[in-house]
């Protein structure tokens, strides 16, 4: 057995995980619930709490144990399940609020965080199943403390479903109204997406697809800091350079999650899935995806200039990510999200990052418009709209894109809003204040692109 | 090097801190305590600043790595000192194909 350690091999891995903030995100077990049918609702109440219960028993735990093993932080351990829209197709709004209690139970006896897949995919239409979750929504939100609701209105293959856009402007709005006290946090538990994957780990948008294995664990790292710092060591280098400089730098840190996604995945026996490579923020000072970008050279993210930079930052992650892991999947990119991230605040409130920028900013990277809160008085029809937008950068892009916004009840542009731990607090957002109401009023499909028919 | 997760024992010990006597005699000794081999150490001192760096077997190990991971890091902060028992593929699979 030859000793091959390098001194500043072990240096740089110990100075990213304790200075620069380099950890796992999460550890994700899918669970699949199409085995749940009854045909009463209390037996599918009782079969999603046992199947839940009974397989992600062990995961805090092996989280747990796994992070001390390696001496590198695991900050969330959560579950997703198959979206309930499909597993309980037949239930009522009623049943479907009671499936979501269902879910918090299970979620707070196994001890992760957060449980997602309070989903509906109703790119093309609804079904009875779609809409009874779908209307069950806002209620299931604001009375559970754990449960993740997405939905998904659109894709490149089906086009956008404006009738579900519209509805969901409305849901969004009930969720902030209803946890008005709270900042309107039932929205920011909220997802809506275009291309939707089957197989992100991260929240509030994961779920575990219908073409997914029974149980599988899946890995989202982290590590803006440690990016960050790397584009600050080298202020001189040229873009082929500073690629270059990020794509290794992402190469180690999906590493970290190939290897934590092994090692839960033999301690659990459970197949392991996917690495999301994405470069999710933090609110910790340090853990900013703004501050990489302002360390390319830009005065403050928003600025112009902002887009370029995030796609160089973007493409250079996956490429080293790709070589990293032996699956990658999820959303896989750089995470842009207002509310959790430092310096996009910072940049919020100096003026420098409106909402059109960011809109601009999700053509180039993963995810979309996410957590941002809107003002207090902002319509169903407004709300509807910006997701529209998003959803078309999706489509005819080819990619994801979601929306997760968050009317903050009572608050006008400039206000702050505190959503608390990882979901942090942000300003509120100017909007344009022209209507886009007859608009989204048409009803039916966008269709989908020609890019589309590729067959 | 293979990339499947093979059942390595070893462990890499990091001891950073304002250099006193007897840091090595300390971790040395709680080691032996519970018989953890070591196979490798290397060590320095920049502006008194102590820095060890340990290559560990727990195979004879009466201690499991995350109790030891845990012991030692408490014990090192009453010492003054940042104490690291980490699994080595960490290290591996961090920086080698």
């Amino acid at each position: 057995m030859t000793i091959t350690f390098a001194r500043e091999e072990i240096q740089q891995t110990i100075k990213m995980i304790h200075e620069e903030n380099l950890d796992i995100r999460t550890i994700t077990m899918g669970i699949s619930l199409l085995d749940c049918g009854s045909d009463n609702i209390a037996g599918i109440e009782k079969k999603i709490y046992e199947k839940i219960t009974k397989n992600a028993e062990r995961l805090v735990k092996v989280g747990e144990q796994i992070s001390v093993r390696y001496g590198i932080p695991i900050i969330n351990k959560r579950v997703s399940v198959t979206p309930i829209a499909v597993a309980a197709a037949r239930a009522n709004t009623e049943e479907m609020v009671r499936i979501a209690k269902v879910l918090d139970r299970a979620a707070r006896e196994v001890g992760v965080n957060f449980i997602g897949g309070f989903s509906a995919l109703v790119q093309k239409g609804f079904t009875a199943g779609d809409l009874a979750l779908i209307n069950a929504i806002p209620q299931a939100l604001s009375e559970t403390e754990f449960v993740c609701a997405s939905v998904n209105i659109g894709t490149t293959k089906a086009g956008i479903n404006m009738d579900a856009v519209l509805k969901m402007g409305h849901v969004i709005l009930k969720c902030a109204q209803l946890t008005a006290d709270k900042d309107g946090i039932a929205a920011a538990k909220l997802v809506v997406f275009c291309n939707a994957p089957e197989d992100n780990p991260f929240m509030a948008g994961a779920f575990h697809g219908v073409g997914e294995p029974e149980c599988v664990i899946n890995v989202g790292v982290s590590g803006p800091g440690v990016v960050a710092k790397v584009v600050k060591e080298f202020p001189q280098a040229d873009f082929s350079e500073l690629s270059n400089l990020i794509k290794q730098t992402a190469f180690k840190i999906t590493r970290m999650g190939e290897l934590i996604g092994r090692a839960a995945s033999k301690a659990l026996n459970v197949p392991f899935g996917i690495v999301d490579l994405s470069l999710a923020p933090t609110p910790a000072i340090g853990d900013s995806v703004a501050e990489i970008l302002e360390n390319m050279g830009l005065e403050r993210c928003g600025t112009h200039g902002t887009t370029a930079a995030l796609a160089l930052l973007n493409d250079a992650v996956k490429k080293g990510g790709a070589m990293a892991s032996s699956h990658v999947g999820g959303l896989s990119g750089a995470f842009i999200p207002v509310s959790e991230d430092a310096g996009m605040i910072k940049a919020v409130e100096v003026g420098a990052l409106t909402l059109d920028k960011l809109e601009a900013m999700t053509c180039v990277c993963s995810v979309g418009l996410d957590m941002i809160a809107l003002p207090g008085d902002v319509s169903a029809e407004t709300i509807a709209a910006i997701i529209a937008d998003e959803a078309a950068i999706g489509m005819i892009n080819k990619k994801t894109t979601a929306a997760r916004l968050i009317p903050a009840i009572g608050k006008k542009a400039g206000d702050r809003v505190e959503y608390g731990g990882l979901l942090g607090g942000a300003p509120v957002m100017e909007i344009h204040p022209f209507s886009s109401k007859m608009f989204v009023n048409r009803g039916g499909r966008i269709p989908a692109p020609i890019t589309s028919l590729t067959n | 090097m293979t990339l499947s997760l093979e059942e390595s024992n070893r462990a890499i010990i990091t001891v950073l801190g304002r250099d006193h006597t007897g840091i090595i005699a300390w971790v040395s000794g709680r080691l032996a305590e519970y018989h953890v081999n070591i196979l490798d150490i290397s060590q320095t001192i920049v502006d008194e600043f102590f820095t060890m760096i340990m290559v560990v077997d727990l195979k004879p190990s009466l201690i499991g790595l995350a109790d030891l991971a845990r012991t030692l890091e408490q014990e090192g902060t009453d010492k003054g000192l940042q104490v690291k028992a980490q699994h080595e593929d960490i290290f591996t699979f961090m920086h080698r194909i």
